[in-house]
């Protein structure tokens, strides 16, 4: 028994780390809500932190080694999704690296480094535009080509995830129920870990925050009304953190109950994240309020992944029937 | 990460599962916070020493297996799964067991450890007093020196001491430097329930189980051999107890994961059509919950075999499962609907899950740790 990661898969998350502090700043997160096409790169599709991350070979990680990837497993990239999730990276990472590419890189080989950028969708498909090749979850799961696709574009809460359903494409194939189902259970643990990950960043923000501002002569972060509502944040990530790395180690070694696992970490980091969002802001008060603070630009990433894949209550479901109905 | 038991785990849990199957009290036995369920606790222990089950972690010399953290937990979780009965050794073995292990002589080793193991000798916590409760660092029973007698005269008052009616033995701090700010000039001492000058009176608590002791102290005389870990050094000698108090010892995960399996079967035999259909997602929050603390544990376990003392994340521990186990018999009592109201052990566990909040330093006071020692939010 042994619950933890190993040197190298924590050494993966470190760069990874390192390389979105780099790429990444809040002010790419910004950037994305008004450039062309909502990604870390500006104008050009596939921007900066985008290549970075293609050139150090982690687009292509669940791809395997004779299809040019790196032929690693869900627990080697839950970590480094989380660490996207914490950067608010504003590119389509979990649809592409769980989901997509290794759906697509028989046909496309180029998503291994990034230049063939792959999306997914259960409907709502984000940055779906940019993208080279589309993934449909729901209704009738298809893997399309991306570039002659009709899109009907929507606006999402967060401005830089650009959501479009797919409305038709000429090139398109069904998708099989394996790789349906294993698309969609990969997918939710990657927003599991994003959550987690943005989880965390509120969290640090907010302590950030609470401990420089003044008021009544004292930092806020010294009155017992901050520090239960932040204490409650970290008990929460505490007990959300094992739900989602078990699951990335169950869905690793195909166990039988890997759905259900997978459940049980979206339902808590939906919740968790939920709560961190509303936390974060009331101790800001009214900078949190403010357009041009960067707290929002987190809350409204977790708002929208929260829902997406299955909200806690339907996932909650799916552990219910699991556990509760009489088989 | 790997998750699955060595073929010697495996064989540890048949062995205990073996055992309790076979030994368990097949009617549960009356509560042990009464006088005469906790007579028939104390023979439950005895029967679990014998069969060296009773401290699986401890040394072979003190009754022990030496087991490891894992085999401890899959201990654990056997138990509860059985349904064997509550520890009323636990403030003993759990509690002021790792600080006689950490701070003690050979010599008090060797005295306290065999008999508590046992159950011959039974512990209470003497920390709580009228006027220290949350604020503990705010002892005011004292210990002063007593050179002609050779020891030091206890004086003061302990309160909301658990089982102290029952037990024989007393461990708490008192002031011995009346001088010394605050958290200095106290001592950690051993006492004797039947030491000349103790008084311990019982009284109810919530569920109605005389399971809270007043003891007042009045001159009584304790020997040099009775202080742990050395004089005015009892504030950092109780604290080793209390990371055990809140984390991983006293409360393992199978409680919770016995109490949620048990809350699942409550649910079926309920069947979905008679109960409410919010309930569904209620009860399956709760089993989340109590898996998350089983793997949170399996990762606190992974860090502290690699040589990481469990610290303060012991306050995160606290407040989780305390609340989880408030929660799972809440939504047990929903799930009975009008038939809540009658006596059963959901109700009975309910009463007792609202301490858990309380004891063991408040969830407030463990939040403000979280928030000043996780976090690192200013104290002022």
């Amino acid at each position: 028994m042994e619950f933890g990661f190993t040197e190298d898969q924590l050494a993966f998350r470190d760069a990874v780390r390192d390389l979105l502090a780099k790429e990444c700043p809040p002010s790419v997160v910004r950037a994305a809500w008004t450039n062309a096409d909502g990604r870390s790169g500006g104008a050009t599709s596939g921007g900066g932190a985008w290549h970075a991350l293609g050139a150090m070979g982690v687009l292509g990680a669940l791809v395997p080694e004779s299809a040019g990837g790196l032929g690693l497993s869900e627990l080697d990239v839950v970590l480094l999704a989380e660490e996207t999730g914490r950067a608010a990276l504003p590119e389509p990472f979990v649809e592409h690296v769980f989901v997509g590419a290794p759906l697509a890189v028989d046909d496309h080989p180029g998503v291994v480094t990034g230049d063939v950028t792959v999306t997914a969708g259960d409907p709502l498909i984000p940055w779906a535009v940019s993208a080279d090749v589309v993934v449909r979850l729901d209704p009738d799961p298809v893997i399309a080509l991306g570039t002659d696709a009709k899109f009907d574009a929507v606006s999402s809460v967060d401005g830089a995830r650009r959501l479009a359903r797919l409305v038709d494409a000429t090139e398109s194939r069904p998708l099989t129920r394996e790789e349906l189902s294993g698309a969609f259970w990969r997918g939710n643990l990657g927003y599991a870990a994003q959550l987690l990950g943005l989880s965390r960043q509120m969290l640090d923000l907010t302590v950030g925050y609470t401990v420089d501002r003044k008021q009544f002569g004292a930092a806020i972060g010294s009155f017992q009304a901050i520090k239960h509502q932040l204490a409650n944040v970290r008990v929460g990530i505490e007990f959300a953190a094992p739900l989602v790395y078990r699951a990335a180690h169950s869905l690793a070694a195909d166990a039988p109950d890997a759905a259900v696992h997978v459940s049980m970490a979206k339902a808590q980091t939906a919740d968790v994240a939920k709560l961190a969002a509303r936390a974060a802001l009331q101790c800001h008060g009214a900078i949190g309020y403010s357009y041009e603070y960067d707290l929002h630009l987190w809350m409204k990433r977790a708002w929208a992944l929260a829902g997406a894949w299955g909200d806690a209550a339907w996932h909650r479901e799916r552990v219910a029937r699991a556990i509760l109905d009489v088989k | 990460m790997d998750l699955t038991w060595s073929p010697a785990e495996q064989e540890f849990r048949a062995d205990v599962a073996g055992w309790l199957q076979a030994n368990v009290p097949s009617e549960p036995l009356p509560s042990g916070d009464t006088a005469a369920g906790f007579a028939l606790h104390l023979e439950w222990e005895r029967k679990l020493f014998d069969a060296r089950w009773a401290v699986v972690s401890w040394p072979e010399e003190y009754g022990g297996r030496s087991a490891s953290l894992w085999e401890w937990l899959i201990f654990e979780e056997e138990y509860y799964r059985a349904g064997a009965p509550q520890r009323v050794t636990q403030n003993g073995i759990f509690l002021l067991a790792p600080t006689i292990f950490e701070f003690g002589t050979p010599e008090q080793q060797d005295r306290y450890l065999p008999t508590m193991a046992s159950g011959e000798e039974s512990w209470c916590q003497g920390w709580s007093e009228p006027d220290a409760g949350s604020d503990l660092a705010g002892i005011r029973s004292t210990a002063t020196r007593d050179d002609a007698a050779g020891g030091w005269r206890l004086n003061g008052q302990k309160t909301w001491t658990t089982r102290g009616a029952f037990c024989t033995h007393l461990f708490g701090l008192f002031r011995t430097d009346p001088s010394a700010e605050r958290h200095r000039g106290l001592t950690y001492f051993l006492v004797p329930l039947d030491t000349v000058g103790v008084t311990v009176r019982g009284f109810g608590r919530l569920d109605g189980d005389e399971g809270f002791a007043e003891v007042f102290f009045e001159d009584a005389l304790v020997t040099d051999d009775l202080v742990l870990g050395g004089i005015d050094q009892g504030w950092s000698v109780a604290m080793a107890t209390t990371g055990s108090e809140r984390g991983l010892t006293l409360r393992s995960p199978g409680r919770f994961m016995a109490t949620a399996e048990r809350l699942v079967a409550l649910y079926r035999e309920r069947g979905p059509d008679a109960v409410d259909g919010s309930l569904r997602g209620r009860v399956a929050q709760a089993y989340i919950d109590s898996e998350a603390y089983r793997l949170q544990t399996l990762q606190t376990v992974t860090r502290v075999t690699g040589g990481d003392p469990p610290g303060v994340e012991s306050s995160l521990t606290k407040v989780f499962w305390s609340e989880l186990d408030v929660s799972l018999h809440e939504i047990a009592l929903d799930l009975l609907g009008f038939e809540a109201e009658l006596e059963s052990p959901w109700m009975k566990g309910f009463e007792f899950a609202l301490s858990g909040p309380i004891y063991a330093g408040t969830n407030e006071i463990q939040r403000n740790v979280i928030a000043e020692r996780v976090l690192g939010l200013p104290r002022k």
